[in-house]
């Protein structure tokens, strides 16, 4: 399969995630949109890593394995990010009773 | 095996020793100590270049190189000392004359606290130290080294009592004038580095033949310039007069036997060079004759006893540049050393004077002091029989040199300077017969403080009296004795002498004599009118010659209030409007630049986002299309 499909798809996750951030003020969807635009760049990572050792792929089983473990430590530490960002909205919520985004504007101060 | 006169580095050597130790120790120091530093370090270097004058004379030289003063690239400045018979001779002159003021010194300086007292040794001893640099350097950045520092101490002494703002005032105008020059010289320094990619002597000269008609122009008139300032000549001679401000020892060490003489030792030494630029020559002779004559005119009607000294010192020094233009080096050196000699002996005798007078200068307040100042008065007579060139002072033979070669060249540049040589008498007779002859007519004070000077002062006074008497032997011309002239055979090595001479030993003897005459009845005519004071009137030429020609009244309009008006103008207009006017711009567009961009920052995330976005975006265009 090209690799072209990969990037269009990509690109389209990556645009969907960067209009619901413009556009939405829920703070969860807000965050949904930031996890499509994280892994529409690992599914890029992947694809191309294939696309460069796409010549001993007939040779080595393992080639281009390497994007796929950049991939693992990103979601590892997005992992992360989420339980502190999910925290941030819990913390949110428990002072203005709401979670749309535009109550976080404290940072103009 | 090494050349003995390696060890000429110990002459500049000790009188910077005595320098830095009268300068660092001068609170501590007791002024005996401080007057013994300074006269000890100098009489030792006077022992070491008589030493190496000996060996000169046995005819030893040597160009002794101790290190790289700079170095870049191909390009190289060694820290060199030349020690031929040029330099040597003006090692005696500087550091004998030298050693002698350094001796006046103690005592006419004596009622300066301890302090100050070892403030002017030390300057005294670094005014040595920077003159032996300027001499003895065996090419022209090491000479430019000396020619600074003498500028320097130049103004460090003028300006020694700084207190009074006229003094301060004298010793910035010495400074500036200068600082022309030395741009000139500078000029000239970068032309021949550019010409010739070295700055040796040896080896610009070797080189200065292959050098074009204009370059050699360019640069000997750029020289020359810078020789108008050190050595006072017209366009740039106001300062030496004013230059009187000092205390009458540094008048005399700097302003009338060294510093000024650097200008011809310079072009004495770039001989090489002038040779082969007639034009500059001629330039050379007419500026140092019109000198000669302006300076005389304006030193018959000077009514201060230092000032007078001082324009008969520019005069004298027109002289020796008439010589050098003429191209006869010999008769100027010549002149520089019995010049050294006389010159310095009357500022010291003027310093006795002013001295006995508690500081007067005026001499329409002065006379009748020759039965007071016994000593002081016949050593001044001696002086002004020595620069007027009575037989058989020294002057005679030196100045009678320089006519001679005058005659040779040119009948006109002999007539004007015989004529300035009568001038010379004139006003030397007048300041005498003022000072020392009719009654006396200062304060009743001043007249019962009138004494001799102190021992300290009339030994100078009398060994430089003897060699201003003594001094023209070095120098007799063949007519009188054949192979007299010592001095043209001591030069021979690096002054060869000037071809044959075309002018008959009778026309000499004639010349001589119409000379002698001439002067002899100027100084009757002088004394008929100046044995008895009369109150001079100031009215048509009288007025115009006491005010000095007005050329600083000229200067001050035509230099000086230009370049303040300008400068009225950079600091009122420009500074005000133009450069306040940028940097008050600059703040506001910056202030109402941040005004604009703060309603950026809102608070809401969103708008960052979208900021974000649009300048990836934009970065992302701007990389697509410059790639293509």
């Amino acid at each position: 399969m090209p690799v072209n499909y990969y990037i269009f798809l990509s690109l389209a996750l990556f645009a969907i995630g960067i209009v619901g951030v413009l556009i939405r003020r829920n703070a969860i969807t807000f965050f949904m949109c930031i996890e499509i635009m994280l892994n529409a760049v690992n599914l890029l990572l992947v694809a191309f890593s294939k696309m460069h050792h796409a010549k001993q792929a007939a040779t080595l089983a393992t080639a281009g394995i390497d994007g796929q473990i950049f991939v693992f430590f990103i979601m590892v530490v997005a992992a992360a990010e989420v339980s502190v960002g999910l925290a941030i909205i819990v913390m949110l919520f428990r002072n203005v009773h709401s979670v749309n985004v535009n109550f976080l504007n404290r940072l103009k101060h | 095996m090494q050349n003995a006169l390696q060890l000429v580095w110990l002459i500049p050597f000790f009188p910077l020793i005595g320098f830095l130790i009268n300068g660092l120790f001068r609170k501590q120091l007791s002024k005996s100590l401080i007057a013994l530093t300074g006269c000890g370090t100098i009489l030792v270097s006077f022992i070491l270049s008589v030493w190496v004058f000996l060996q000169v004379k046995n005819g030893n030289s040597d160009v002794a190189e101790y290190f790289n003063f700079i170095s870049a690239g191909s390009f190289k400045v060694p820290f060199a000392f030349q020690v031929d018979a040029l330099s040597s001779l003006f090692l005696l002159i500087i550091t004998g004359i030298g050693f002698i003021i350094h001796v006046y010194s103690t005592s006419y300086m004596k009622d300066e606290t301890g302090e100050h007292y070892g403030r002017y040794f030390s300057y005294l001893n670094l005014f040595v130290f920077s003159m032996l640099l300027l001499v003895m350097g065996a090419n022209y950045v090491i000479m430019y080294l000396g020619w600074e520092g003498v500028a320097l101490c130049s103004y460090l002494l003028i300006g020694y009592w700084f207190k009074n703002t006229e003094y301060s005032k004298a010793a910035n105008k010495a400074f500036i004038m200068n600082r022309v020059g030395d741009f000139a010289f500078l000029l000239a320094l970068f032309w021949i580095v550019s010409k010739t990619g070295s700055v040796s002597f040896d080896v610009v000269f070797s080189k200065a033949s292959a050098l074009g008609t204009s370059d050699v122009t360019i640069i000997t008139l750029l020289l020359f310039i810078g020789a108008t300032a050190k050595s006072a000549q017209i366009p740039l001679y106001t300062w030496l007069p004013d230059a009187m401000a000092g205390p009458t020892p540094v008048s005399a060490l700097i302003h009338a036997a060294t510093m000024v003489n650097a200008g011809i030792y310079m072009v004495t030494r770039s001989k090489a060079l002038y040779s082969l630029a007639p034009l500059s020559q001629d330039v050379i002779a007419i500026t140092g004759l019109a000198t000669a004559i302006l300076a005389a005119t304006i030193a018959m009607k000077q009514n201060d006893i230092k000032k007078v000294l001082a324009y008969s010192t520019v005069s004298q020094l027109g002289y020796i540049f008439l010589a050098l233009g003429v191209g006869a080096y010999t008769a100027g050196i010549f002149h520089v050393m019995t010049h050294a000699f006389f010159k310095a002996l009357l500022f010291l005798a003027a310093g006795s004077v002013i001295h006995a007078m508690g500081g007067e200068q005026d001499i329409r307040r002065m006379g009748g002091m020759k039965g007071k100042l016994k000593i002081t008065y016949i050593t001044f007579l001696v002086g002004c029989l020595a620069i007027s060139g009575i037989p058989p002072f020294s002057g005679f033979f030196s100045k009678d040199a320089i006519l001679l070669s005058a005659y040779e060249h040119n009948k006109i540049l002999y007539v004007v300077a015989l004529f300035g040589a009568l001038l010379t008498a004139y006003y030397m007779f007048r300041l005498l017969f003022l000072t020392f002859n009719g009654s006396f007519r200062g304060t009743e004070e001043q007249q019962h403080h009138l004494h001799e000077s102190p021992a300290a002062m009339t030994i100078p006074l009398i060994i430089l009296a003897v060699l201003s008497f003594a001094g023209g032997f070095a120098g007799i011309p063949d007519i009188f004795l054949k192979g007299g002239d010592a001095i043209a055979e001591f030069l021979s090595p690096v002054l060869p002498p000037e071809g044959g001479k075309t002018v008959s030993h009778s026309t000499e003897l004639i010349l001589m004599l119409l000379t002698t005459v001439l002067v002899l009845a100027v100084i009757v005519l002088a004394w008929f009118r100046f044995r008895k004071y009369k109150p001079e009137e100031e009215k048509g030429l009288g007025k115009f010659l006491k005010n000095k020609w007005y050329v600083d009244e000229l200067y001050e309009k035509i230099i000086i209030n230009p370049l303040d008006r300008f400068g009225a103008f950079l600091s009122n207009v420009f500074d005000r409007s133009v450069v306040d006017g940028l940097v008050n711009i600059v703040g506001r567009l910056v202030n109402y630049g941040s005004r604009q961009v703060r309603l950026l920052q809102s608070g809401q995330v969103t708008s960052y986002v979208l900021l974000m976005v649009l300048s990836m975006l934009l970065i992302m265009a701007v990389q697509f299309f410059l790639r293509k």
